[in-house]
């Protein structure tokens, strides 16, 4: 059975609609990479996932269970855990405290300080550092880090590598396969086609607020995959929903 | 010598300046909320101890520890109710909704104990009034502003230790950063919020036990002491927790040194130093018009 089912989701932002008539699903233990051009609604439908964007119409099914109405905090303490864009980590708050704030004592598993130090080691020198003194890439690894605290079952990762110098970001992936090959679930928003055709099992293109294309990641011709990136033909290579 | 007394007073009178203003610089902390009820959040702390020394002939203090959860409860559940549906609104909404609020319990307080002005100083057992004279009554020490002074600093220290080393202050902190983020990590803000008001009215009304203690008060003495909180909580510097000790210490240094030089300027002083800082912090004081500084 499925992780993560999404229905007919519609989000606006205002008058503009970001994400239109969505479905799909993440089967436990697989990772989806969402790709796609800027405004295409990735993040809106990631955050609207995580239970950060009200929805217009739709539902979010996870583990079995209607979170649609759920608040974000709620999500998380069932297992479901959103890296935002833009990292969004408390900057007056060590790293330490970063990270420990976001344990869930229900929640058991194998994430501690201890295991995330082991997959980010550069961290370990900045363990008492304000989180706002840390450089991007550490900062990245502290917002991954600390969305692994709350041991969750799906993974949310929007855009992990933007804003990163290209060292960074290969030690950043180089680590998130480490936990993806664990038999964590992921979800991962890329805006680096190469990128994201390599880390993921399955890739879902959205276009202009609808998923046009999902397929295989092993299989999926590149040369499909960009067209339907840039809406150059409304292309379907397995129907709109994988 | 009558200078160094004036000092040291004042930093008694700043203890309980900043016991006052300790919740009003914690709501604004975490919220961003300007609580104009404080004062009289401080006020109703006094009355209900009030009422309960004025039933039962205990003494203020164990009165205050029986009236301490009432006002801990009334924090949260004013949160949930009032002050979160008025910051749903935006900045302005909460000012208003604490202003109202203000009105409320100055007419409420009224309407129940009238508007005779009380004290319970009279009650702690000679504590109001017992002092030590040193170098032949150039400096006292009286028993009431050491207590005030260890409060301040055990109120201060505590409130420090919880959100340094708690995974609930951490959590508060967060939550003050950033509650959309926090809700992302599995905070629930809305509860963050309730819990911070609860503290903040908690404290409040430790301020008002000590109002009670230190002179009178009736239901409409909430205003003024909100004014030398807000006063205690800019010099310290707005949402800074230490700051605010630090402010309450130098507003209370502030007035007892006008005091010295006449009566009349105690308050004065206070407000002076008030506005100082606003300027210098805020207003970046051109003394020369722009073409002749260059």
């Amino acid at each position: 059975m499925s992780l993560l089912q999404v229905e007919s989701l519609d989000c606006r932002h205002g008058l503009l609609q970001a994400v239109r008539g969505v479905s799909f699903e993440i089967a436990a233990g697989e990772t989806l990479a969402l790709i796609g051009a800027n405004g295409a609604g990735k993040t809106t439908l990631l955050r609207a996932i995580a239970g950060a964007h009200r929805p217009l119409a739709g539902t979010v099914r996870f583990d079995g269970a209607d979170v649609t109405g759920l608040p974000p905090h709620s999500r998380v303490s069932r297992g479901l855990a959103l890296v935002p864009e833009g990292r969004r980590l408390f900057a007056g708050l060590t790293v330490d405290e970063n990270l420990r704030a976001a344990t869930i004592p229900g929640r058991k598993g194998r994430w501690n300080v201890g295991a995330v130090l082991d997959v980010f080691p550069f961290l370990k020198p900045r363990l008492h550092s304000p989180a706002g003194t840390l450089s991007g890439g550490e900062q990245q690894a502290v917002a991954i880090g600390r969305a692994l605290m709350s041991n969750p079952r799906l993974l949310l990762l929007d855009e992990v590598s933007l804003g990163l110098a290209p060292v960074a970001v290969d030690s950043m992936y180089r680590s998130l396969e480490k936990v993806i090959g664990e038999g964590a679930t992921v979800l991962l928003v890329e805006q680096d086609l190469t990128r994201a055709l390599e880390v993921a099992d399955r890739v879902a293109c959205m276009l202009e607020g609808r998923i046009v294309l999902s397929g295989d990641a092993k299989t999926l011709d590149r040369q499909t995959v960009i067209e339907a990136y840039f809406g150059l033909k409304r292309a379907t290579a397995e129907g709109s929903a994988g | 010598m009558s200078y160094a007394n004036a000092v040291l007073q004042g930093v008694f009178l700043g203890a309980f300046y900043a016991v006052l203003a300790c919740g009003l610089s914690l709501m604004f902390g975490v919220m961003r909320i300007i609580n104009l009820a404080h004062g009289d959040i401080a006020v109703l702390g006094a009355y209900v101890t009030f009422a309960i020394v004025d039933r039962t002939g205990a003494s203020p203090f164990v009165a205050f520890l029986a009236a301490l959860p009432v006002m801990i409860a009334l924090g949260y559940v004013l949160q949930l109710t009032i002050l979160e549906r008025a910051l749903r609104s935006g900045l302005l909404v909460p000012l208003l909704a604490t202003f109202g609020l203000s009105i409320v319990i100055q007419n409420l307080l009224l309407l129940v104990f009238s508007p005779d002005v009380r004290a319970l100083g009279a009650s702690t057992g000679g504590l109001n009034t017992a002092s030590l004279s040193l170098f032949s009554g150039g400096i006292t020490i009286p028993a009431l502003g050491v207590t005030l002074l260890a409060v301040a600093l055990v109120v201060f220290g505590a409130l420090h230790l919880f959100l340094s080393r708690t995974r609930a202050g951490w959590r508060m902190r967060a939550t003050a950063e950033d509650p959309d983020a926090a809700e992302l990590i599995g905070i629930d803000s809305r509860a963050v919020y309730a819990w911070a008001t609860a503290i903040a009215v908690g404290i409040a009304a430790l301020g008002g036990l000590f109002l009670a203690i230190r002179s009178v008060f009736d239901p409409v003495s909430g205003p003024v002491q909100l004014i030398f909180a807000f006063e205690a909580v800019v010099i310290g510097g707005m949402g800074s927790l230490w700051g605010t000790l630090l402010g309450g210490i130098a507003l209370g240094v502030a007035q007892t040194l006008g005091a010295q030089v006449n009566p009349e300027y105690a308050v004065l002083a206070g407000h002076v130093l008030f506005l100082a800082v606003l300027t210098v912090r805020f207003g970046r004081v051109q003394l020369l018009p722009a073409r002749v500084r260059r």
